[in-house]
């Protein structure tokens, strides 16, 4: 049947859309179901429609928050990548970096990101820069790993070609290597997305003035738990559609590669 | 073209103090295909990768001269059984890869050319995955040719292709390597039986040479003298022990 592929296709999308909406719709049934059945008080959990009252009562509010939020996570992502990709590069292009870095790297691991922030914020301030940092040191480590691997892990014939086609050890590295790796980088990236917002948060938790962190423990202190509910969920938005552009930058990386 | 010089190699390689072959001495002869036939793992790819000036995993004892005197670096490229064609470039950009590593200006009517003697013009903006395997080996072949090396290095180039496809790709190797030093390893008697000027077979002990049709290759599919040396070399390499 030839028209079949296409109906497939363009039945797809609509049906992961019903389903998405079905799922939002069963989530929020849940919810005030458990409302309903433990008869808990508003400032202990609050129903849906009372989050979306708050969110929308304070919808200014939420937005602005957000807007410090992701900008806090969009530059933390950034730098983290930046210097993710050049640690990963410098790792694999030397035995002797290797060796005497990683060590260094597994070490910083074994700290926790999270015990860092009160001296970050010392560090670096109430201001943005505190949790662009955590932001930083969150994310950098999936991003060098996940790069690094996909560095070393270049099929041998290709670099023995580069070798033998007198290539340079830095010209097989920008025109093999790095191509080669990109749906690594991808994969790291997309693990990225998912931290960046975590680190920006308990930045703001620790000390801010704004921040989506900030509004929720301002909501709390004042048992405004509905307009905590909403911050909260402006956290999974921000959170969701940054995984989305970052799935769909990882997908054209594994394109271009074009490998398997 | 200079005329392309012949290798002489003479030694013997060890892995972790394990003699893998040698010590024995060996010749490429110039501007001729020798083919290197013998058992799995007696180290017919580590003789190749050392001409090739690749690391080997072990340490090699003794000499790799050209007869010219002038060194092997930048005068061998090398085709494998895995076409290496990088993914993400089109065959005409993987045809061009040397000039691309090296940052150098590629001469595309040169390209343009080899594509055309390997038949691949009309597909020379397709990416690999889009090619059959006979085409991917094709514009291998192509990319080998670009580099205009007078030493060429093929580790079994046509095994992984069928039958028909095979013999093809023997016939269009040969002629465009055609006054090239040539190194094919492979662990078929017919292919090297039809492209060899000179045979061995190697052992751990010694690179003999095997006696080749008197006939110069390549000879046809139906050469009675071509079928008889395949027959023997056949029987010889399945007395061995394994």
């Amino acid at each position: 049947m030839p028209g079949r592929p296409a109906d497939t296709s363009a039945a797809a999308p609509k049906l992961k859309w019903g389903y998405g909406i079905g799922a939002l719709l069963l989530g929020l049934g849940i919810w005030q179901a458990t409302v309903w059945l433990t008869d808990a008080p508003h400032y202990i959990l609050p129903s849906p429609w009372r989050v979306a009252q708050a969110a929308l009562f304070s919808h200014a509010l939420i937005w602005e928050n957000t807007l410090v939020t992701g900008t806090e996570v969009l530059l933390g992502l950034l730098i983290g990548t930046v210097f993710g990709v050049i640690s990963a590069v410098l790792l694999a292009s030397s035995r002797q970096i290797q060796q005497l870095i990683l060590p260094i790297l597994v070490f910083t691991q074994a700290v926790p990101v999270f015990a860092l922030a009160p001296m970050l914020t010392l560090w670096f301030g109430y201001g943005m820069a505190s949790k662009i940092v955590m932001t930083v040191l969150i994310i950098y480590f999936p991003v060098t790993s996940a790069f690094h691997d996909g560095l070393t892990q270049v099929n041998r014939g290709y670099l023995d070609l580069g070798q033998t086609m007198g290539a340079t050890k830095a010209q097989i590295m920008w025109r093999i290597r790095i191509p080669y790796a990109l749906p690594t980088l991808g994969t790291g990236l997309r693990l990225a997305a998912v931290y960046a917002p975590i680190g920006a948060v308990i930045g703001e938790w620790v000390g801010a003035s704004n921040g989506l962190g900030y509004l929720m423990l301002l909501a709390n202190g004042r048992a405004k738990i509905d307009l905590m509910f909403a911050s909260l969920i402006a956290l999974a938005i921000l959170t969701l559609l940054l995984h989305k552009v970052i799935g769909v930058l990882a997908d054209r990386l594994s394109r271009y590669s074009n490998i398997g | 073209m200079r005329t392309p010089p012949s290798i002489t190699l003479k030694g013997s390689h060890a892995i972790d103090g394990a003699r893998l072959f040698g010590p024995l001495s060996l010749c490429l002869p110039a501007g001729k295909w020798t083919c290197l036939l013998g058992p799995s793992g007696v180290g017919k790819t580590t003789l190749l990768r050392l001409i090739l000036g690749l690391t080997t995993g072990g340490e090699f004892d003794g000499v790799i001269v050209a007869n010219d005197g002038f060194p092997l670096s930048g005068r061998v490229s090398y085709m494998a059984q895995s076409d290496l064609l990088l993914p993400w470039l089109t065959v005409f950009e993987n045809v061009i890869l040397g000039a691309r590593l090296r940052n150098s200006r590629p001469n595309m009517d040169r390209a343009n050319t080899l594509l055309q003697r390997v038949g691949l013009t009309e597909h020379q903006t397709k990416k690999p995955a889009a090619l059959s395997g006979g085409m991917r080996q094709r514009a291998a072949l192509a990319r080998t040719l670009m580099e205009d090396r007078p030493i060429v290095l093929l580790d079994e180039p046509f095994s992984a292709l069928d039958a028909g496809m095979r013999a093809d790709m023997q016939e269009l190797a040969y002629e465009t390597l055609n006054g090239k030093t040539v190194m094919l390893v492979t662990h078929d008697p017919a292919e090297a039986s039809r492209l060899a000027h000179q045979i061995i077979l190697l052992s751990a002990d010694a690179a003999m040479p095997w006696p080749v049709p008197a006939t110069p290759p390549i000879r046809g599919i139906y050469d009675p003298a071509t079928l008889t040396c395949q027959a023997d070399l056949l029987t010889h390499l399945r007395q061995l022990p394994n």
